[in-house]
This record gives structure tokens, C-alpha cells and sequence, in this order.
């Protein structure tokens, strides 16, 4: 009998990508879910491309051009930690988790498909935000579209790691305020969109070396002037090898 | 190594923060068998299956299962095993038929899907979200991913928990199924009509070891063979009706008599013709009517608590 029926596993990439469609499924059809990750960062880009009511040293861009960058930022930030954090800690305390890790998936595969789906996700922001700032007039840099890839890739493994961090060690309900409040925070405050030399005082040097502000930097000097920012994407990578090092370290499974 | 038991565990022993869990406990399932690990709540029977799952790290002991490590071999593993956890383990957002078919995408040769939700009857559920479900519905739903990738193991922990009695007989109709089909089961279970209908192989645990094992016939061919139950006035006094039964009872043989409820006698021992003649007239001596007379075989229940003792926890 066990030579026809033995069970084998799907091929490892078989596998990651059924639990990334499966994770972004769940992200896409969840109400709440796509508040945060499309509508908010929608609402956002029109509010702040069409008025005035944030005032804005654009630099010499349009409101459009200098905005963009920085929803796109948001955006990273919304769907690699504050939907991925939440999901992952109530995966945490049903068992969901541990589950996954008993069939072929594993821990390693439960990861890669959960960044994969991060990336699937974030893959409709931008085109859902990037066709409507087309719409509203944003011509962004062609030469600096590489940058920009390299920015988001690197800014979805730093709020990934955070979102692991969060995950695997605050109850649930703690999650869900942290995962919200700092998205928040890093919104109106962190330097993503309002760069962090334009914000008041001591505050703008404290924000330059937050996560939100080095991808917003990043993200504009791509997509306004096409150049590459090396600080702020060495602060990003630092931020990265910081929270997935303590992920790893301090994630628990149960 | 085709032909290593199911389940092999020497020596088990499992700490959470210094206070053994598990302690030096030993196992063995066969395949083709259900194994039923018996035992109150507490008694580190979740632990050890866990330990089985590769969910946890044992701090001492030995554990093989079909002849592999569950962490060093966990890679091959996986694909032989399944697992139905305690809490299930189900993500809530996600509809019954839909999360089978996912965990389903995980094998090669994954079980035909709609047939094992016909067998399990997931139908009448299959579009609703796990959230919306019933106890009973997700159990079957656990249980359905547990075994659709074709496992040649399969573990499940309280597998019977808030199923009605309807469910519960197509989830034991199943897993005879698979037992017949040469699969290794490893069954938790506090239901003690549970480990007597379905399993092969018992083993009662209880302060993180072995207390006894063996089929269910022999657990109860160890114990007392039969127990006399009768109903008559509460309060009577035992030790002296227990002085009474001692002479008559059989030499060497000795009887035991508890007042189980208000007005309940449980005698258990040697109970023979004239043991039951003796409590009859005794009761009638002190005046007492007894309503109800019963003479049975022991169960596993009274076996298992004379093991685990009869106090809470």
C-alpha cells in the first residue's frame, strides 16, 4: 500500500507560492485590510496632491511628484508591518502557525511564502496608487525607477522583520494598538511623506534615522531627481539586519 | 527503515521553566494501529505528541517516528505525518473548503478533496468562514486536513472535543478506515469510551509517565474483574459492610466498598455470588431498601481512576 499511496510533498516552490496566493487572498478580501493598505494611502494622495491643506515645501516639484514617494512608502509600511504584524500574531494564538509548521510548508517555507505574499500585495498598491498619481499628473524620473525598486525591496524586509518582531512576541490585542499606532506616528511623524528636515526642530534629526523617513528619502530622490540615495538606504539595511536579527532571536512560535 | 514502529519514545523528558512536564516517559505505537494516550488534564499528553510533531524540543530522551527524528529529519518527514492540533490550528478568515484545499497544496498526492469532505460532511460549510463554524464543524475540518496529504502517521489531539454523535462516529468510522489501511495513529484523548471503542494499544499517563499500558481487554483483565453497584439509604457504614463482604469474600481476595454518591455503593474486589447475597442481607439488617442491584464488569473508567486517583486537578 505504502509503495502507491506514500505521501510526498509539493515541490518547495509549489508550496511558497500557494501560501503567499493564500496569505494575499486573505489580505485583499479583508475589509479592514484594504482600508489601511489601498483606500487610506488613496485618500491620502489626492488630499495631498489636490490641496493645500498640509503645507508643503515641494522643492520646485509638484505637489503631485513630491507626494508620490512618499504614499508609496506608506504603503510599504501598511501591508509589510501593520497588516503582516496583525496577521501574523492572531496566526500566533490560533495555532496557525504551529499547523503549518507540521505539514510540508515548515517555518522556512511559512516565511517565504509570507514575504512572497507581502511583495504580491504591495505589487497591486502600486499599481492601484501609481495609476491614480498618474492620473492626478505625477511624472516620475524613468532613470529612477531601479532606485526605487531597490528602495521598496529594502523597505519591505525592514518592516517585515518589525512585523515578525511585533508579532512573535506581543499578545494579539497589543499587536493590533503598536501595529496602528506607529503606523500613524511614522506617517505624520517618522519622515515618510513630510520629509524629516522639514519637520519641527529636534524632532527632524531624531526622524532621519527612523525606517520611514530613510524609504521615504530613498523613494524621493529616485523618483523626483533619479539619483541613489546611499544613506538612507544604509540606514535601512542597518535597520533591517537590527529587527531581523531580534526577530530570529526572539520570535515564538506559540 | 520500513519497518520501525509508528511512534518509538525512550526516556522523554520535557521542562517548562524546571518543572518536568514530561518525565522519562516511554512509547510505542505501531502502525496499523490506534494508540490511545489516556490521561487527566495535566498529565503531559499534549507535550509529548507535540514533542512527536517536531513542535517542541525534548530536554532529555530519545523520540523516532517511522524510525526518523522529528527535528533533525523533519524535512522527510513532514510530508508522512499529519497533525490535528488541540485548537486546530485553522486561520479564521478563511472558508472551510478553501483552507482544506490549501493544506492539501502542500502534497503531491494530496487525498481527492471533495470525497473526504463528502466522508466528513464539510459540505453544508464549505463556503463559511472558519470563524462562523461550530466546535464540532472545525474538528472534522482539523481532521480533514490532518489526513488529506495521505499520512502514514497521523496524530490527533482530542480528536473527539465538542463533536456530536453523529460526527463522532464518521470521524471513528474514519479513523478505523485508516487504521486498516496501515496508518499509525496516535490518539489524546479524556474520553474513556473513546480509548475503549477505538483503540488497539492504551497507554495511561499521568504525571508525565507511563502508569499502565496494554490492549483494552488486558487493562481490564488486571483490574477487578467485576464491581457490584447497588442504590439504598445514604450514609450507611461502609467499613463495617466492608467487614462483613471480608468474611465471605473468597480467602486472599479482598473487597472494597465507597459510597460513590448519596445513596450509591460501588463495590469492587472479588464480587462473587455470596459477596452479593452478604451485601444484600447487610442492607436489609440496617433497614435500608436498596432500589436498584447491578453486578458489571469494571470499565476502563473505573480502571483509569483507580490509577489517577479520583481527586480534581
Amino acid at each position: 500500500m505504502t509503495g502507491q499511496t506514500a505521501a510526498t510533498a509539493a515541490p518547495a516552490w509549489r508550496r511558497v507560492v500557494a501560501q503567499a496566493l493564500f496569505e494575499a487572498r486573505l489580505v485583499l478580501r479583508n475589509g479592514e485590510q484594504l482600508l489601511v493598505t489601498l483606500v487610506l494611502p488613496a485618500l491620502l494622495l489626492v488630499g495631498l496632491a489636490r490641496t493645500s491643506v498640509v503645507a508643503l515645501d515641494t522643492q520646485g516639484a509638484t505637489r503631485v511628484d513630491f507626494v508620490t514617494p512618499g504614499i508609496l512608502a506608506l504603503a510599504v509600511m501598511s501591508t509589510a508591518f501593520t497588516s503582516q504584524a496583525i496577521a501574523t500574531s492572531f496566526d500566533r494564538r490560533n495555532g496557525v502557525l504551529r499547523l503549518l509548521a507540521t505539514t510540508p510548508l515548515g517555518r522556512r517555507g511559512l516565511l517565504a511564502g509570507k514575504v512572497v505574499a507581502v511583495l504580491a500585495v504591495e505589487v497591486v498598491q502600486v499599481v492601484v496608487l501609481g495609476t491614480v498619481a498618474l492620473a492626478l499628473g505625477w511624472r516620475p524620473d524613468v532613470a529612477g525607477l531601479g532606485p526605487a525598486l531597490l528602495a521598496l525591496l529594502l523597505g519591505t524586509a525592514a518592516f517585515t522583520s518589525l512585523a515578525l518582531l511585533v508579532a512573535g512576541v506581543l499578545r494579539p490585542e497589543a499587536v493590533l494598538a503598536v501595529a496602528n499606532l506607529l503606523l500613524v506616528l511614522l506617517t505624520v511623524a517618522g519622515g515618510a511623506i513630510v520629509p524629516a528636515l522639514q519637520l519641527p526642530g529636534p524632532l527632524g534629526d531624531l526622524a532621519r534615522l527612523l525606517p520611514s523617513a530613510a524609504l521615504g528619502e530613498a523613494l524621493r530622490a529616485a523618483l523626483l531627481d533619479g539619483t541613489v540615495a546611499t544613506g538612507p538606504l544604509l540606514v535601512l539595511g542597518a535597520w533591517t539586519a537590527v529587527l531581523a536579527w531580534g526577530a530570529a532571536r526572539l520570535f515564538r512560535w506559540s | 527503515m520500513p519497518n520501525s514502529p509508528a511512534v518509538e519514545i525512550v526516556g522523554l523528558v520535557k521542562r517548562y521553566a524546571g518543572r518536568a512536564v514530561v518525565d522519562g516517559l516511554d512509547l510505542v505505537a505501531e502502525r496499523g494501529r490506534v494508540t490511545a494516550v489516556l490521561g487527566p488534564n495535566g498529565a503531559g499528553k499534549t507535550t509529548t505528541v507535540e514533542c512527536c510533531e517536531g513542535l517542541r524540543t525534548p530536554d532529555e530522551g530519545v523520540v523516532r517516528v517511522l524510525g526518523l527524528d522529528p527535528l533533525a529529519d523533519a524535512v522527510r518527514l513532514r510530508p508522512r505525518v499529519g497533525v490535528m492540533l488541540q485548537d486546530g490550528g485553522l486561520p479564521t478568515g478563511v472558508r472551510a473548503l478553501e483552507m482544506l484545499r490549501h493544506v492539501a497544496s502542500m502534497y503531491a498526492r494530496p487525498r481527492d478533496v471533495a470525497e473526504l469532505s463528502e466522508r466528513l460532511g464539510l459540505g453544508s460549510f464549505a463556503g463559511t468562514t472558519v470563524r462562523r463554524l461550530s466546535g464540532g464543524q472545525r474538528q472534522r475540518l482539523a481532521l480533514a486536513a490532518a489526513i488529506v496529504g495521505r499520512p502514514e502517521v497521523v496524530f490527533l489531539d482530542e480528536p473527539s472535543a465538542g463533536l456530536d454523535p453523529q460526527s463522532r462516529r464518521a470521524v471513528w468510522a474514519l479513523v478505523r478506515e485508516l487504521r486498516d489501511e496501515g496508518v499509525g495513529i496516535v490518539l489524546t484523548t479524556h474520553l474513556m469510551d473513546e480509548a475503549e471503542d477505538l483503540a488497539d494499544h492504551v497507554v495511561v499517563v499521568d504525571h508525565g509517565t507511563v502508569v499502565a499500558q496494554g490492549a483494552v481487554a488486558d487493562l481490564l483483565a488486571e483490574a477487578d474483574d467485576r464491581t457490584l453497584r447497588f442504590v439504598t439509604s445514604p450514609g450507611l457504614d461502609t467499613v463495617a459492610l466492608t467487614d462483613a463482604l471480608a468474611r465471605v469474600a473468597p480467602d486472599g481476595t479482598a473487597t472494597d466498598v465507597r459510597e460513590v454518591a448519596p445513596g450509591e455503593y460501588l463495590v469492587t474486589g472479588a464480587v462473587d455470588p455470596r459477596v452479593v447475597a452478604t451485601a444484600a442481607s447487610w442492607c436489609a439488617a440496617q433497614g435500608a431498601l436498596v432500589t436498584r442491584l447491578t453486578v458489571g464488569r469494571s470499565t476502563l473508567e473505573d480502571v483509569f481512576l483507580d490509577l489517577t486517583g479520583r481527586s480534581l486537578r
